[in-house]
């Protein structure tokens, strides 16, 4: 689905990644962990073409992206759904009409099929009924997320990237979380990009792990996998005391 | 699953529809893209969709929609199935929304909200008043807990900056008015009086009435939103759970600094006013500065004293609005810049109704 080749981007001198490879393929959850300031975000935001990169090829299903000029780059851009952190919602707009706003670019489609369609959206996210009419400043946090997750989800891209989704939420609220990410991905056949610090998310719904470190990507494979990679940080990030208890709990 | 990019340009999409009696085959893609196709088949029909190559929540949606209505779907695949049932589980249950009152009823019940609104902002403005004169009080009795270098910081960005625009603007009113009066005056052969003309109106109303107007529009908006911001980040919480008063760290440091510089920027607009019209007099009607001088110590002082009065009470004005609307800015950036663009108008429109008030209470004073 998605497919990086030699990503080199910098900052200024800050090199942030050089000669990156990473694949995400049909239908898996692929989970981008790192340390800080490692690009994780730079990562996801170069793959949906917020940010310039200097050298290699990215490739969403089949196709260059990051030619702005491209025709097809809006076509491209239908195919995929972006949560930002905080959901990114537009905060004029209530909930509903959040969701609307990708279905307005399709042709044909009625006034009152864009609003089912947007509720219909809003409860797949999880949210209740009434949070339609609500603007994004009187939600929580969590709620916030899942409207940003209905909004990505508003034209059933086949690719999802999701930037930290966990994070800022409660526990349960983290893993109903997870669990709605797993739920989608079933039901709608959905590829998942997923950044995040959250080990309870890496081993409750990512199919693979990618580990970034050293302006590259380490390693990738299952938790099981990554659990006896013999890299410094690799071994402390999945045996640390917080690995054995998301572990655990499994 | 087919890695098929095609499926994404809009164009491209494609379903098919063929009526076979009661039975109508879909073939194609059944997506969100395609929709508006299955409209003109009734909801009654049977729907057959052995053949259907894509279907996604859209036309999932569709497919319960007609479910419900009577509706029958045959010849779903394996992954169809799951897909129409996950939509089915989703769909939301609409709750009845209360039904709106009659037309005159919400009328009147919107005028009682702004009328009750009204009142309470002006309530609000006067606790904000009084917030900031508590504490005034409070630093008075313990001068060590005064934030002198944010007042002096204050003072620089109200007072010291606003210098150059308050001159220039003073400077052209007094060229205007000297030639606007002159040019009326001359035809009675009072050309003299252009001097009374000129000094009563800057003097009295115009010098500080305007640099209110332009320190309403400058510090106003400046004080909403460096209040407003640190509301919105939550810095004013902070402050509170650290000891800190928000009253005496941001409010008094803002308003003082205004009561204290908005009198000298009057003195200085009123020094600069005098001193266009005075420039305008001298080429216009050959009114040297030496008689324009002479002319002007003849006036009562009491015009200057009048103008000048009425500065404090100006700034104390500007600087509780600007202060209270960024109090009242929210957790979003939109409630920021209504905040702000409100103060403004607030502030300028607060500053008029004073003068308006102040004329007539030096009118019936006899000033």
């Amino acid at each position: 689905m998605v497919r990086v080749r030699g990503l080199r981007t910098q900052f200024g001198t800050h090199v942030v990644h050089n000669g990156l490879d990473l694949d995400l393929r049909p239908g898996e959850i692929l989970g981008i962990v790192g340390g800080s300031g490692t690009g994780k975000s730079v990562l996801l935001r170069s793959i949906v073409g917020l940010e310039q990169t200097q050298g290699g090829t990215i490739e969403v299903l089949g196709r260059r992206v990051g030619d702005p000029a491209d025709p097809a780059r809006r076509a491209l851009q239908q195919q995929w759904g972006v949560m930002f952190q905080d959901g990114a919602l537009f905060s004029s707009l209530t909930v509903r009409e959040n969701v609307e706003v990708p279905l307005r670019a399709v042709p044909g489609l009625a006034d009152e099929q864009r609003q089912a369609l947007a509720e219909l959206k809003v409860s797949m996210a999880g949210l209740p009924w009434t949070a339609n009419a609500t603007y994004p400043a009187d939600l929580s946090g969590g709620m916030r997320k899942r409207a940003g997750l209905a909004r990505a989800l508003a034209l059933d891209p086949q690719i999802l990237f999701l930037d930290e989704p966990t994070a800022g939420l409660d526990p349960i609220g983290a893993s109903a979380f997870d669990r709605l990410i797993v739920t989608l991905r079933d039901a709608l056949d959905l590829s998942v990009f997923l950044v995040t610090h959250d080990l309870d998310t890496l081993c409750a719904c990512c199919d693979r792990v990618a580990v970034l470190a050293e302006r590259k990507v380490l390693t990738t494979g299952t938790m099981a996998q990554m659990q006896k990679v013999d890299h410094p940080w690799v071994h402390q990030y999945f045996h640390g005391p917080r690995a054995r208890a998301a572990a655990g709990k499994d | 699953m087919q890695l098929d990019v095609t499926k994404g340009d809009p164009a491209v999409p494609d379903l098919s529809i063929q009526q076979d009696g009661a039975r109508v085959v879909l073939t194609g893609q059944l997506v969100v893209w395609t929709l508006h196709r299955l409209s003109p088949v009734p909801a009654a029909a049977t729907l057959d969709l052995a053949a259907l190559e894509g279907l996604d929540t859209a036309g999932a949606w569709a497919l319960a929609q007609r479910q419900t209505a009577g509706g029958c779907v045959t010849g779903l695949s394996q992954r169809h199935a799951t897909l129409l049932a996950a939509v089915t589980a989703a769909l939301p249950a609409p709750q009845q929304a209360p039904l709106p009152p009659p037309g005159w009823h919400q009328a009147l019940e919107e005028t009682g909200r702004q009328v009750v609104g009204a009142l309470v902002y002006l309530k609000e403005l006067v606790g904000y008043l009084g917030r900031s004169l508590a504490a005034l009080g409070r630093a008075l009795r313990r001068p060590g807990r005064f934030p002198l270098t944010a007042l002096v910081h204050h003072c620089q960005e109200t007072g010291l900056r606003a210098v150059p625009i308050v001159a220039v603007m003073s400077f052209l009113i007094g060229v205007v008015l000297a030639f606007q009066g002159a040019d009326q005056l001359r035809r009675f052969g009072a050309e003299i009086f252009v001097v009374d003309l000129i000094a009563i109106s800057i003097l009295r109303e115009l010098g500080i009435l305007l640099t209110a107007i332009i320190v309403a529009g400058r510090t106003a908006s400046a004080l909403t939103a460096s209040i407003g911001s640190m509301k919105m980040r939550q810095e004013i919480d902070a402050m509170q759970t650290l000891g800190l008063d928000p009253d005496m760290v941001l409010i008094l440091p803002r308003v003082l600094a205004l009561v204290l510089m908005l009198p000298i920027l009057g003195l200085v607009s009123a020094l600069t006013g005098l001193l266009g019209g005075a420039i305008m007099s001298w080429v216009e009607l050959g009114i040297s500065p030496a008689v324009f001088l002479r002319r002007l110590d003849e006036l009562s002082i009491g015009h200057a004293i009048v103008g000048l009065s009425k500065a404090p009470v100006f700034a104390l004005i500007i600087g509780v609005i600007g202060c209270h609307a960024g109090m009242r800015v929210g957790k979003d950036a939109e409630s920021l810049g209504r905040m702000t663009s409100a103060a403004v108008v607030s502030a300028i429109f607060a500053v008029i109704i004073a003068d308006a008030a102040f004329s007539i209470f030096f009118a019936r004073l006899g000033l």
